[in-house]
């Protein structure tokens, strides 16, 4: 069956915590944290974007697998800030993790789920034995307009997903999405920083896309919420996640550990997928996840994954969310803006 | 007040005495939809719900049905279409018949309801259908106040950043300087509001707030919160109104119109002498009365415009329920809870049934109709035979009152 043959994941090791933000604009800092259930996020340094998280997820990823990068038949990189309008980011990344020439790659965009939309494309090959193995990566540097509420959500990351079938760690039983045209949230050719729909971004899209995606993945595999023990969905804030989990009815020890955006904001194509690979981080051996992805634009990618013994041995030798998580300098309002060339003057 | 008109020159010059009896105007049917951000609908999909249910409502054919008035603010802006009139008639299949819009901001509603209200008084029409109705979630939260600021005086204030949240705070900052109002008195409305509107299936909000909760909402504009203030909201709300003597024909409860009064004042509140009275609610207020031939204590149920806490606070007072200065207080004393002596806004008001600007003067009405048929149900003021509704334009500009009676 196939299944997730190594993964691995990156964020950068700078934070700003929201408070910070909050009080340059004038807002509470006390209230944004618990309010929005972001308490830091993380800020990518002067030298990283899309290409550089997404070459550090994807060779913890490989070494993980512990396969020879000439066997991956695939690369998919899906992220809402590719470094070029033009020209991929996944040639970098093949190139970088040492792919063979003889593989197709491109990149791939659905708002915060062009990561797991590029796991299902690799599943696909897979699973018809065009290729042997697919990298699947969700990668972001997100941007937030200077004073916009995004600014204190809006992270960078990402996780690099190795889909394939010999020895998985863990098997991806099943995957449905849905979809639907929604303008929810938008960025066009051009614009340094996307607008969205206020309130509109809730329940007519987040809410109603994962809350339909689920249940299409429950009607498909024949489940209910006390057949798995993790969940994972999409983390745009600690909010959302945990609204959508209690319509659902998904107990709170089942998503806690999931909730990664507590510490690191939202990181877009990487959010549900850094989610996941917390869990992989720490599952047992038979424990069923489930997961569902959420894209503005808009539409859902609901998985069904069942961990596998392999994923014992694979653990320790790469760096766990964890692990980055909890790797952090923290950086002023200032340093950040100019980490992320906020100022304009800077050119 | 010294350009008030005289309330006996203002009868004798409109003749209201003669024609009030011989010719009343009835409503004999009433319709919402369920005010909310109605994302699955458009304009002309909840517009035609209410509509619909109003006829219904009424058991008139569409047939009968000889003119159309719909109230609304701004779908131009909010929505690209204008030319409702048509709009309405057209979608409701409703024939040839003259039909228009009409604004008159926030009091566009009532507006509507009035311009019928003369139409069939005067003869001219025999069986109307008005409507309100506003989509105000089709655009951004910045578009959508610079579209609610255009009813002030745009060139002294909308345009130098006084929204109306700002207006409103230098009223209830006022008041609390004149007259002792506290924090605790501002979050009070928005709590009763609430309570109530936990008992309209129409509404936007239906759970109780706590007042803590009000209190610790974030600010808009000091001392004013969110929760202090009408949300934005879709919706709309239609009425079937005929003639006294068709009236019995169609419906065993029709309610009647006792008064339709409107008074104006100036456009900028710093134009006022004071800016803790509305003067046209006022005068409009007293004109009705007049009209109706009642006193306020007459009248058993009130829908007063909260586009604001602070607005309720101020129309308690300015319509004669509490003595100037005292809104808060009667609050605080729940004289103006469903079981008080004046229950206002049964319905949630504007703060928990919802603002859709255009729609909200219509659907005063209706729950005013519907109080005094005694159907509403576990808001109902027991008894009800007397109704007031007060519907505001700006920050009082538009004063707009209807006195209804079974």
């Amino acid at each position: 069956m196939v299944g997730i043959v190594g993964f691995g994941v990156y964020v950068p090791r700078y934070r700003i915590k929201t408070s910070d933000i909050a009080e340059l604009w004038g807002e509470d800092g006390e209230k944004i944290g618990p309010g929005l259930g972001v308490f830091e996020k993380s800020v990518p340094g002067p030298d990283e974007d899309v290409a550089t998280i997404s070459v550090e997820a994807a060779r913890n990823a490989i070494k993980m697998a512990k396969i020879d990068p000439l066997d991956i038949g695939a690369v998919y990189v899906g992220s809402e800030s590719h470094p070029y309008a033009v020209k991929p980011t996944g040639t970098i990344v093949a190139e970088a993790v040492g792919c063979s020439y003889n593989m197709t790659c491109a990149d791939f965009e659905f708002a915060c789920k062009a990561g797991t939309a590029a796991m299902q494309a690799a599943m696909g090959l897979v699973a018809s034995k065009m290729i042997k193995i697919g990298l699947a990566i969700g990668s972001d540097t997100a941007q937030g307009r200077p004073g916009d509420a995004l600014e204190y959500s809006a992270a960078a990351g990402g996780a690099a997903y190795l889909i394939g079938q010999k020895n998985p760690l863990a098997t991806i039983e099943e995957t449905v999405s849905f979809t639907t045209d929604t303008p929810d949230f938008w960025r066009r050719e051009g614009e340094d920083f996307p607008s969205h729909g206020a309130r509109f971004t809730g329940e007519p899209a987040y809410f109603r896309h994962v809350g339909e995606g689920a249940k299409l993945l429950f009607a498909k595999t024949k489940t209910t919420v006390d057949d798995y023990d993790y969940f994972v969905f999409h983390m745009p804030n600690g909010k959302f996640p945990v609204a959508v989990g209690k319509q659902i009815g998904v107990p709170k020890e089942k998503l806690e550990d999931s909730l990664v955006v507590r510490q690191i904001g939202n990181t877009y194509s990487g959010s549900a997928m850094i989610g996941l690979a917390r869990i992989l981080d720490i599952a047992k051996p038979g424990s069923k996840i489930f997961m569902v992805a959420y894209g503005s634009g808009a539409g859902s990618d609901a998985f069904s994954i069942t961990v596998e013994d392999a994923i014992l041995e694979s653990r320790g030798m790469v760096p766990t969310v964890d692990d980055y998580i909890q790797r952090k300098t923290y950086v002023n309002y200032a340093t950040y803006a100019k980490y992320r060339r906020k100022i304009k003057a800077l050119g | 007040m010294q350009l008030m008109r005289s309330i006996d020159e203002k009868s004798k010059h409109l003749g209201k005495e003669v024609w009030k009896m011989r010719n009343r105007v009835a409503i004999i049917g009433v319709g919402m939809c369920k005010f909310g951000e109605l994302w699955e609908q458009n304009l002309k999909d909840f517009t035609l719900e209410a509509g619909m249910y109003a006829i219904f409502d009424a058991g008139v054919p569409g047939s009968d049905i000889d003119g159309m008035v719909i109230g609304n603010m701004s779908a131009g802006r909010f929505t690209g279409q204008e030319h409702l009139g048509a709009f309405a008639v057209d979608m409701g299949g409703l024939g040839d018949i003259p039909a228009y819009s009409v604004e008159a901001a926030c009091a566009s509603g009532g507006a509507a309801v009035r311009q019928a209200y003369m139409a069939i008084k005067s003869g001219e029409h025999k069986v109307m259908l008005v409507l309100g109705s506003e989509k105000m979630s089709d655009v951004n939260q910045t578009e959508a106040m610079n579209t609610i600021s255009v009813a002030s005086d745009w060139e002294w204030e909308g345009m130098f950043g006084a929204t109306f949240p700002a207006l409103y705070a230098f009223m209830a900052r006022r008041h609390m300087y004149e007259y002792g109002t506290t924090e605790e008195h501002l979050a009070m409305p928005t709590v009763k509001n609430h309570a109530n509107a936990a008992h309209n299936p129409w509404a936007q909000f239906q759970s109780p707030v706590p007042i803590d909760v009000v209190m610790k909402s974030g600010l808009l504009a000091d001392p004013l919160r969110v929760l202090h203030s009408a949300p934005v909201t879709d919706g709309a709300a239609g009425l079937v109104m005929c003639s006294e003597d068709l009236a019995k024909k169609y419906s065993d409860t029709p309610v009647f119109i006792e008064a339709s009064d409107q008074s104006s004042d100036t456009l900028a509140l710093h134009d006022r002498k004071s800016i803790t009275t509305m003067n046209a609610v006022v005068s409009s207020t007293r004109y009705a009365l007049k009209e109706a031939n009642l006193e306020l204590k007459d009248i058993n149920v009130f829908e007063l415009h909260d586009s604001f806490s602070i607005g309720e606070i101020i129309l308690t007072e300015d319509v004669g329920i509490a003595k100037k200065g005292e809104g808060g207080k009667a609050l605080e004393e729940g004289i103006t809870e469903i079981g008080g002596k004046f229950p206002v806004n049964p319905s949630g008001g504007l703060k928990a049934r919802g603002h859709p600007v255009g729609a909200t003067g219509v659907a005063q009405i209706v729950e005013l109709a519907l109080q005094l048929r005694g159907d509403a149900e576990k808001r109902q003021v027991d008894g009800a035979e007397k109704a007031l509704a007060v519907n505001i334009g700006g920050t009082g500009a538009t004063s707009i009152v209807h006195i209804l009676g079974r």
